[in-house]
């Protein structure tokens, strides 16, 4: 079972009151990006055994939209931090780096 | 005018606890920024409660305040009042960005009660029910089995539960199996 710390409501909720929102910090390319941009924006996803950057929504709670760092080989989780940003806060790169020395994820570690 | 009439029409079932309809109840919900003086004042005006803490509900003579979300209040007040209740509080919001509708038409109110009553929505719910993490006045937004509520502990031995109208049969259906007699779990 996984279990997410929503950083709105302070709810250390569990799996069932959320809804997964698939990768986080998407760029997005719409309307004059180039075809492989739009290509990749749309269909191109992470698929990784280890660190992972998702996007999550406590839709049975407080209904907000948050980000959670965590690794998909180990359930562990590194952290939740608000919707509002397009990079990961430096203190859960921190705490990433500290548990799985050498990391990659897209542009990230 | 047409009569209204509560979702559960005054259903009640007596098991391991007492699963009852709260019959009407008058339902505001008030959006904006919760630390907003103009929001505080309506809050006030609508219920006689001052915004309660994260993941609250304080009551008063006038009715209830319940926290919902970290822009989201929940008023409670007597059904025939609501229309007077919301006039007020926009009154109060002036030209604040914030928003008091009425509610009480989408949501029906139950209440849960019996010294067994947290054993039995623990079954229901994912939330750590147990006396240490759960005190009087603490409210949950989460589920009930497949449905959305929120429920707060009104009294060391009751809840109340707000869930939408449309699935006010199902959530008293799933109370009154886990309220079954002889299904007690002792686990509290």
């Amino acid at each position: 079972m996984l279990i997410l710390e929503c950083p709105y409501c302070g709810v250390k909720a569990d799996e069932t009151e959320l809804s997964a929102g698939g990768e986080a910090h998407l760029k997005r390319f719409g309307p004059g990006a180039d075809d492989e941009s739009f290509e990749g924006y749309l269909f191109a996803r992470e698929n990784p055994k280890g660190v992972h950057f998702e996007r999550w929504r406590h839709s049975y709670g407080c209904g907000k939209w948050f980000h959670a760092a965590r690794n998909t080989a180990t359930l562990e989780v590194y952290g939740t931090y608000p919707a509002q940003v397009s990079v990961p806060p430096k203190d859960i790169l921190k705490t990433i780096s500290a548990a799985v020395p050498g990391w990659r994820w897209r542009d990230l570690g | 005018m047409s009569e209204a009439v509560s979702a559960l029409g005054g259903a009640r079932f007596e098991g391991l606890a007492v699963v009852e309809d709260c019959g009407l109840s008058g339902m505001i919900t008030l959006r904006g920024d919760l630390s907003a003086a103009a929001v505080k004042k309506a809050a006030l005006a609508g219920s006689g409660c001052a915004v309660p803490g994260e993941r609250k509900a304080v009551v008063s003579d006038k009715g209830a305040l319940l926290w919902m979300s970290p822009d989201e209040l929940l008023v409670l007040c007597p059904y025939d009042e609501v229309g007077a209740r919301v006039a007020a509080m926009t009154k109060a919001l002036g030209k604040a960005h914030a928003l008091a509708v009425n509610v009480s038409d989408a949501r029906a109110v139950l209440r849960l009660s019996g010294p067994k009553a947290r054993e039995v929505l623990a079954k229901l719910s994912p939330v750590d029910l147990s006396p240490e993490a759960f005190g009087v006045g603490d409210l949950r937004r989460s589920r009930i089995a497949q449905v959305a509520a929120a429920y707060w502990l009104e009294d060391e031995e009751s809840f109340r539960i707000i869930c939408f109208r449309s699935v006010a049969e199902y959530v008293f259906g799933v109370l009154k199996v886990a309220a079954a007699k002889g299904s007690a779990v002792g686990y509290f």
